[in-house]
């Protein structure tokens, strides 16, 4: 089995696959001296929605980090609309970034303001419209998410799901090209994890956004996934739809998706070696 | 984003021409709350308007809501596929006529 068991497109297909919005080429990224990006290279199209999915460690979360480009990378090159990140410089990559949404994990809303001005602050930091139109923008995006009238709540008034709403509005609040999530449906009962799904779905039909997913559950990546990244220990398995996914016969591939436990595959070199400090690319210092 | 405004009719046409976005927007707002001003039916073109985002639309909202204070029509004309989608999504298309030319317009504000 190859690293990179990558899943290509049918090229008498390519005149009628929508362009690129973010290009990742080779892509390495270390923490400290531990390599947690061994070289990816994946793209997202535009209007598409783009589920990543590992195991843990597998490098998921630092993916999006770097798509969302938070962060540093080791090597490798990446254009995010258009724009090769190592380009521009710091007026032009604020401006790019005015068109990436992020919804984090945990909502990250600010505690000591309203849900309403949580939602409305990208719109004052990055804006100079009126406050009418930004209150205006701001109880829109509510109503998208179903939050409609709780503008004056605090945070810490919200349930979990209303909480992960107020963080989509507070993510599209600005129509964003590119839209991240960082695993939306962790925590919640079934029931609002499928109406986020639904919500996902509906914000990539309705505003054309491209949308990034992370996330671990199965039954939310294979709703609303148009393809599926998946990742495994820093490597991409494979890129594909969600059938192509599913009917795979990577061994790896299908223990992810049956929940298999990673110790039942346990290969004893790379165990002992990551038990004796030896494993390649962490150095062996002594803890 | 460039604008023309005429009447016709008896009510009043502003139709927009190219992006309405975050940085034409403020310019769309005060052209839409100063023909709401005229206190004439407003016939809203957005025929020539390829793309509309959400600050668009909160201009649009504002001047229809300051219209209707007022007793005044204000109507949406050839809205394209885009921005109807943009307008459902908050459920707005509920809220505004959206007529499919001029002459419903017209027709709807008379």
């Amino acid at each position: 089995m190859s690293e990179q068991d990558i899943v290509m497109e049918d090229r008498s297909a390519a005149q009628s696959v929508p362009p690129s919005v973010i290009e990742v080429e080779d892509l390495v990224t270390h923490y400290g001296e531990r390599e947690i990006l061994k070289g990816v290279t994946m793209e997202v199209r535009e209007g598409e929605i783009m589920v990543i999915m590992g195991g843990s460690g597998s490098g998921k979360s630092t993916l999006l980090r770097h798509l969302m480009a938070l962060e540093q990378k080791t090597s490798g090159t990446m254009t995010i609309l258009g724009q090769n990140i190592d380009d521009l410089n710091m007026q032009e990559f604020t401006d790019l970034r005015k068109k990436l949404g992020v919804a984090f994990q945990g909502g990250a809303l600010f505690s000591s303001l309203t849900v309403g001005e949580n939602v409305m602050l990208p719109l004052y930091e990055h804006t100079g419209l009126d406050r009418k139109t930004m209150e205006i923008m701001a109880r829109m995006k509510m109503e998208v998410v179903e939050l409609g009238g709780f503008e004056d709540l605090m945070p810490a008034e919200l349930s979990g799901g209303m909480i992960k709403r107020a963080a989509f509005a507070r993510a599209v609040v600005m129509d964003p090209r590119i839209l991240f999530c960082d695993e939306p449906s962790a925590g919640l009962d079934p029931a609002v994890a499928s109406a986020l799904d639904e919500l996902i779905l509906n914000l990539r039909d309705a505003m054309g956004m491209s949308i990034v997913v992370v996330t671990h559950e199965l039954d939310s990546a294979f709703k609303i996934a148009d393809r599926i990244t998946i990742l495994d220990r820093g490597h991409i398995l494979m890129i594909g739809t969600v059938d192509e996914v599913k009917s795979s016969t990577n061994e790896r591939i299908y223990n992810l998706l049956n929940r298999v436990p990673d110790g039942e595959n346990l290969d004893p070199d790379e165990y002992l070696a990551r038990l004796t400090g030896e494993e390649s690319g962490v150095g062996n210092q002594p803890l | 984003m460039k604008h023309e405004i005429r009447e016709e009719q008896g009510a009043l046409v502003v139709a927009f021409n190219g992006d309405i976005d975050l940085q034409s927007s403020p310019e769309a707002r005060q052209v839409l709350l100063e023909a709401v001003g005229k206190n004439m039916p407003i016939l809203v073109d957005l025929s020539g308007v390829g793309y509309i985002d959400s600050s668009g639309v909160a201009s649009l909202v504002e001047s229809f809501q300051t219209a209707r204070k007022g007793a005044q029509n204000l109507v949406l004309v050839s809205v394209s596929d885009g921005a109807k989608r943009v307008l459902q999504l908050a459920r707005l298309d509920k809220v505004f006529t959206i007529c499919d030319s001029l002459d419903d317009g017209i027709a709807a504000v008379g």
